[in-house]
């Protein structure tokens, strides 16, 4: 069972929050939501559609200015967001895209680096819509890595993509977090892509978060292991999927 | 064609077969199931866009030659040709030609400059979209003609008042565009530059400007053509040199093949104009296309 989120030393934790209340014209989208996440750590959220998860994402961001709310929310000033689209601006190249807002050399140097690291090497020239879809997530995220930031908040980023390009950015994700070690808090609802990705899964549903499951198999996680896919029927049965006949893989 | 053919021979001779029993007749060539009715316009006709003014020329020549057009009401195209060695000789068309095309240019830029300016001011801030919009709409639904008078009593009937009627006419259509498409920037990439921390300075000139521009090329599109519009306006109205001078002049006389050399001016000014700002389009707008194109 994970630590209870107070045991945490505020020393080692990234986002501290307490009691997070969020409102929308006389809706309560998030009731009183308690979540400490540590340096480091991959936390996914699940949740099924208008269960609070991108409001959620959204506060974290600091992107929610006319919605009402109460609660303590501390998260770092140096953080980085992931869309579901990649959200590149259309009008500037590759590398203009990676280093937007960077200053000088360093910046032009480190959004290379960034773009090799997701393996696009010599795109830097290209125009946003000359990729594919998948290399454009990319970019966004050589984008948000460049800022070297201590919080990646990613909005179901592989969700527009297709199944294998999915299975390929879950490799690259891991890979670049293993390396540049951001705490990270993936919204998602794909269940498999939470399992194999995070160390911790949270639940979210209608406003409250009902699940906190840290997930201790080792990496890199196999679909077809029973734990797995015991971990995966207790996650749909929260998110109220039943599955009496799905398949063990 | 040969599809719609298809389409009908299809179900009027299933008809048939049903209606008599007999076995189909072998057709000429197989139809099949898969053709469908077209209903977009079809493949394009190569030079399509140049047959129509050819055949209008064409017209022109024969009417001309056959002596079904009155010379009175329209010159022979060689007469028009012949003036137009003229007018070149006596120097008449440079002159007025660089006279017309200085009032225009420098009314395009003098409007081009405060429509942006009006445009980007309206549309960074609501204070000066709530001083500068309303102004603009009303002198958008007051036609550039019936402020002529107006603008003769200020300026008198020299330069300063050609100039002020193009500019004027000209601000409408940068503004708008340029203004409609700064406020039509997606809202997600105002998102994003929040969560990169952008300063306000990279926010206008990385995100808010160039994504503005297609609507600005568009309106310099309109601009253009409406410059000429307001120069033939000025030209005819009040002036004592220029092609609409020239044309007014040749009006007069009575000489319509001069009046014809101004017009093909004007329609040669029109569409070299109208490719300029096209090429610029394309070289400003470059992103836009894509590896498919």
């Amino acid at each position: 069972m994970a630590p209870h989120p107070s045991q945490l030393k505020s020393a080692s934790r990234t986002v501290h929050v307490r009691n997070l209340m969020r409102r929308f014209a006389a809706k309560t989208i998030l009731n009183r939501v308690d979540l400490d996440i540590a340096e480091g750590e991959f936390v996914a959220l699940l949740g099924r559609s208008g269960s609070g998860k991108s409001t959620f994402l959204k506060a974290l961001a600091g992107l929610d200015h006319d919605v009402e709310g109460t609660g303590t929310l501390e998260a770092p000033e140096n953080l980085s967001v992931v869309f579901q689209d990649a959200r590149l601006l259309p009008w500037r190249t590759v590398i203009q895209n990676v280093t937007l807002g960077l200053q000088g050399a360093a910046g032009q140097e480190a959004g290379r680096k960034a773009l090799a690291e997701v393996g696009l090497e010599g795109r830097e020239a290209a125009w946003p819509n000359q990729l594919s879809g998948g290399e454009q997530q990319r970019v966004a995220l050589a984008r948000s890595l460049v800022r070297q930031p201590s919080l990646l908040l990613a909005d179901e980023p592989f969700g527009a993509l297709d199944a294998l390009t999915r299975l390929k950015m879950h490799d690259l994700l891991r890979e670049l977090c293993a390396r540049h070690r951001p705490a990270v808090l993936l919204v998602t609802h794909d269940v498999d892509e939470a399992i194999s990705l995070a160390d911790r899964i949270l639940v979210l549903d209608d406003g409250h978060l009902i699940e906190n499951l840290r997930i201790d198999l080792p990496t890199p996680r196999d679909h077809g292991d029973p734990r797995f896919a015991k971990i995966r029927t207790q996650l749909l049965s929260r998110l109220g999927v039943e599955t009496p006949g799905r398949r063990a893989a | 064609m040969a599809t719609i053919w298809d389409a009908d021979e299809v179900k009027s001779s299933r008809a048939s077969g049903r209606e008599s029993g007999y076995t189909l007749p072998a057709v000429a060539r197989p139809v099949t199931a898969r053709n469908r009715r077209r209903l977009g316009p079809g493949p394009a006709i190569p030079f399509g866009l140049q047959i129509g003014p050819a055949l209008l020329v064409l017209l022109w020549v024969a009417g001309s030659a056959f002596g079904w057009i009155d010379p009175r009401i329209l010159s022979a195209p060689w007469t028009v040709i012949e003036a137009f060695a003229r007018l070149i000789e006596q120097g008449r068309l440079q002159d007025n030609f660089v006279t017309s095309a200085t009032r225009a240019l420098l009314g395009l830029s003098i409007g081009l400059v405060i429509g942006t300016i009006l445009a980007v001011t309206a549309g960074l801030s609501r204070i000066g979209e709530a001083l500068i919009d309303g102004p603009v709409q009303i002198k958008r639904a007051i036609p550039t003609l019936a402020l002529i008078p107006l603008l003769i009593l200020w300026f008198g009937i020299g330069e300063g008042m050609k100039v002020t009627t193009i500019a004027l006419a000209v601000i409408i259509p940068i503004y708008i565009h340029t203004h409609n498409a700064l406020r039509s920037i997606d809202s997600r990439y105002v998102e994003l530059a929040e969560t990169l921390r952008m300063s306000q300075k990279d926010f206008i000139f990385q995100v808010v400007l160039p994504g503005a521009l297609p609507g600005f090329l568009l309106g310099l599109r309109f601009a253009v053509t409406l410059c000429w519009v307001s120069l033939v306006v000025v030209e005819q109205i009040n002036a004592t040199s220029g092609l609409g001078y020239m044309i007014e002049l040749a009006r007069n006389y009575g000489q319509t093949d001069v009046i014809l050399v101004g017009l093909v001016v004007y329609v040669l000014l029109g569409l070299v104009s109208d490719g300029l700002v096209r090429l610029l389009e394309r070289r400003v707008l470059s992103w836009r296309r894509t590896l498919a194109n």
